[in-house]
């Protein structure tokens, strides 16, 4: 296995240092929590870096006023990540234009410290991911506050501890309206696809509907 | 939204160092245990670490108690809240009335044979503004069904119906479209056992608003009407225009289905109960007909659901979307109240008790204030009418959605007696995952106060027989039905059934019209128990294993069911049939948290 050593020194941005010394000072999450634009809800408007190595704030650049997804995976993962990815690029796919106007889909790395930008970038081209669909990675800690956050958890720590058994949920939420829910990524597209569209009040119609329908 | 995420020669620390040796492979548990989780606890959502001694276990705070309130300050009312009928404007049809506002739903089925005569109801699910659960928390909002002209006294009213007086009940949808917080505001509201066509079942992908259509409906809608013919099951196979009066159902309930959002809509408050008489169980004591059982009947037939609620800080109702085990209530809300006194009459009471969810399973037992236990009798079990009563009863066990009707006699007692129900059966703090214990002496949750004489002399009863069971096939006949195995199982953070999630656009049974059939509920000891439902028929329980040994089915089980739970390793045997109506049902747990967490599967009548 690659060791962190000879990753780092693939990444060859200035993001990718800056990732680390967050991760080595611990979270910033202390001074970075805000209260959500519905106002009832607070995050952790920590620091995360997208595949395409852009630093981004996790409440301020990702959720707030949208209507976004979130799901957990890792470059390494060979168990389930791999058709998570694969269904999620269908529901990319039936979402055409929406994404990344309507919609804002992020996959975020439990493995932040292998899943580099720069990684994640490989695994965006090798499956194919089309624009509007960002790949985050940061500091491990403030990943970890950021997969509490999103409720990518599980009671048991040895359960959760094991990335082996991670969450297979989408989390999909409608900032504006507070409006939280889930689907299984390994559930079939057009299932994922009408729960998005549940709390997208622009779509009267919840399901899969070929655009010529539309 | 790119543009404004360029990396600054400030944020751009010189002093990163790629040598991090000391944060290689960073424990969760360690970054758990640190400052940082302890400043951003209280954000993070509930879990049920508390349960844990192990001192490694993930610091995320619980979510805080709810706060203390002073009990018995208010009453339930003496008279239970009833639907009145009344006409519909526009009238009903049997395909949907999609230009006159209905969602677009299927036609409804034998539509000719029950429309002309089907007694006209009208409910709407809307926001109730001032609701008052205890008088130590302030007024707030709830979602509710209720009558076009409502009471606003209480909640969800009861729809009282006869098997051969079909209903149409058109249930509005006035929720407000920007709701923000927990809840979405579109319904499929399901008649929890009602033996009906799927179109009316509430389907749990037939969610509807004005402007929102769910994923198996074919336009958004203000309203759906729903036809419960309200015959037994086995009415082809009788063909005497009513069907087996062995399958009635007495207790059923009405309750939101809306697929992903069912647990936070319901804890927002969208059930109510629909109560099913026929000759026997006429809801009339004083009834000559020499068939009538003469049970107690209204208003001494008394339904009451108890709900868990969890309560934030100052009081006002809280959820949390986005915790993967729900929330856990710490008060019990009965009827809509928080530690409420029902008065009662000194004679016989119908109490029908609901487990009206999300999570939290009990034990109930009436006890005087010396917390001594009083007996009672047990007459039905999810709704249906044992064969036989049970005498000297001195619990009612209830998952979620289970039903248990009971009959206690206060003529007893002298006036002024107070009596508690308790729930003796603990959960961890915040642990949705199964109950505990019984620990006595409980928790009260309701007083009871014997306050009054009856009006006039008490003539109900309760006979020692009062349904027969249709005999189970033979042996070898029960040997030649299908059988299906359905494993319910934690999986990826989730529940899935037969290792699969929720799919409503594809059946994972397809079942022939009339048919029956063997279903295996079964579960692997890996934490978590299930309320299983399934839509449509009851069904008998044939056998019951645990750990590979068989298991005596208790005698309140051996009527017919329609929630079946499953906890260790267990296998219980089911047999259902399919009769009169095609189209999509399912089949989920009813822990609210496990339904929304994927842990249900579509099923068809073809
Ligand atoms: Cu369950």
């Amino acid at each position: 296995m690659n060791t962190r050593r000879k990753l780092l020194a693939g990444m060859g941005v200035g993001v990718a240092a800056l990732g680390v010394a967050a991760l080595q000072r611990g979270s910033d999450a202390p001074q970075a929590i805000v209260r959500s634009s519905a106002g009832t809800k607070n995050f952790p408007n920590v620091t995360l870096y997208t595949h395409e190595g852009q630093p981004v704030k996790f409440y301020d650049d990702l959720i707030r006023g949208k209507l976004v997804t979130f799901n957990m995976m890792y470059a390494q993962c060979e168990r389930t990540c791999p058709v998570s990815t694969a269904n999620l690029r269908l529901v990319q796919k039936m979402l055409g234009e929406r994404v990344g106007r309507d919609v804002f889909m992020y996959s975020i790395s439990l493995q932040p410290e292998m899943d580099t930008p720069q990684r994640l970038r490989e695994y965006v081209a090798r499956h194919h991911i089309e624009p509007g669909w960002l790949f985050l990675t940061g500091a491990r800690a403030d990943i970890d506050l950021v997969r509490y956050r999103l409720g990518f958890y599980d009671p048991d720590p040895l359960v959760d501890f094991n990335d082996a058994n991670h969450t297979g949920m989408l989390r999909v939420g409608n900032d504006a309206l507070d409006r939280w829910t889930m689907a299984p990524t390994l559930t079939a597209p057009e299932q994922i696809l009408s729960t998005i569209n549940h709390v997208d009040m622009a779509m009267a119609h919840t399901a899969h509907r070929e655009p010529s329908v539309v | 939204m790119k543009s404004s995420f360029l990396v600054t020669p400030a944020e751009n620390q010189p002093g990163a160092s790629i040598d991090g040796d000391a944060a290689e492979q960073p424990s969760r548990r360690n970054f758990l245990k640190g400052s940082a989780a302890l400043m951003v606890a209280p954000l993070l959502p509930a879990s049920a670490k508390s349960r844990t001694s192990d001192e490694d276990a993930v610091a995320v705070a619980a979510v805080p108690a709810s706060p203390p309130t002073v009990p018995w300050q208010e009453f339930l009312p003496d008279v239970i809240g009833v639907l009145d009928a009344n006409p519909l404007d526009p009238s009903p049809t049997g395909t949907a009335n999609i230009a006159g506002g209905e969602a677009g739903r299927p036609s409804h089925q034998r539509w000719n044979e029950f429309a002309a005569r089907a007694e006209p109801y009208e409910l709407h699910a809307a926001q109730r503004e001032n609701w008052v659960f205890s008088p130590s928390y302030p007024a707030q909002p709830v979602w509710t069904y209720q009558a076009k002209e409502p009471d606003l006294s209480i909640l969800s009213p009861v729809v009282f119906a006869h098997y051969g007086h079909p209903v149409l009940c058109r249930i509005y949808n006035d929720l407000p479209a920007n709701h923000v917080g927990f809840g979405s505001p579109e319904i499929s509201t399901h008649l929890h056992n009602l033996h009906c066509g799927s179109e009316s079942d509430g389907f749990p992908g037939d969610y509807y608003s004005a402007t929102k259509a769910g994923p198996t409906l074919t336009s958004p809608g203000g309203f759906r009407d729903h036809l419960y013919s309200n015959i037994y099951a086995g009415y082809d196979e009788l063909q005497n225009g009513i069907g087996d009066y062995r399958e009635a159902l007495g207790t059923l309930f009405y309750h939101d289905h809306t697929t992903d959002f069912t647990a936070p809509n319901i804890v927002r408050g969208l059930v109510g109960f629909y109560c099913l008489f026929d000759e026997l169980d006429s809801g009339d004591e004083r009834d000559p007909n020499p068939s009538a059982l003469r049970l107690p009947s209204h208003p001494y037939d008394y339904p009451l659901s108890f709900s868990d609620r969890r309560f934030d800080a100052d009081g006002m109702l809280y959820y949390d979307q986005v915790n993967p085990d729900g929330v856990l209530g710490d008060k019990v809300v009965v009827n809509g109240k928080i530690e409420p006194v029902l008065r009662v009459a000194r004679r016989k009471y119908r109490l029908r008790l609901l487990n009206a969810g999300p999570s939290r399973f009990y034990q109930f037992y009436l006890v005087r204030p010396n917390n001594v236990i009083q007996p009672f009798t047990y007459i039905a079990n999810d709704g249906n009418l044992l064969e036989r009563p049970l005498l000297n009863q001195t619990f009612v066990r209830l998952g979620v959605a289970e039903r248990g009707d009971i009959v206690v006699d206060f003529s007893r007692y002298p006036r002024g007696t107070e009596l508690y129900l308790v729930n003796r059966l603990t959960h961890v703090a915040d642990d949705t995952r199964r109950p505990d214990r019984v620990v006595a002496p409980g928790v009260r949750v309701l007083k009871i106060v014997v306050d009054r004489e009856p009006p006039e002399q008490d003539l109900s009863q309760v006979p020692s027989f009062l349904r027969p069971l249709r005999p189970l096939p033979s042996t070898a006949e029960l040997a030649a039905l299908p059988v299906r195995r359905w494993v319910f199982e934690r999986r990826q953070n989730m529940w899935a059934i037969n290792g699969q999630f929720l799919d409503i656009n594809v059946p994972r049974a397809q079942i022939p019209l009339g048919g029956m059939e063997i279903w295996e509920l079964a579960s692997v000891d890996n934490g978590w128990d299930h309320p299983i439902h399934i839509h449509f028929e009851e069904g008998r329980i044939l056998s019951k294993t645990t750990d590979g040994r068989n298991v005596v089915i208790p005698a309140h089980e051996r009527g017919r069911k329609d929630v079946f739970v499953v906890n260790g390793r267990t296998t219980i045997r089911v047999l259902l049939r399919f009769r009169d109506y095609k189209g999509k049902y399912v089949m989920h747990c009813h822990n609210l948290i496990h339904e929304d967490h994927s842990m249900m599967l579509r099923w068809d009548i073809v």
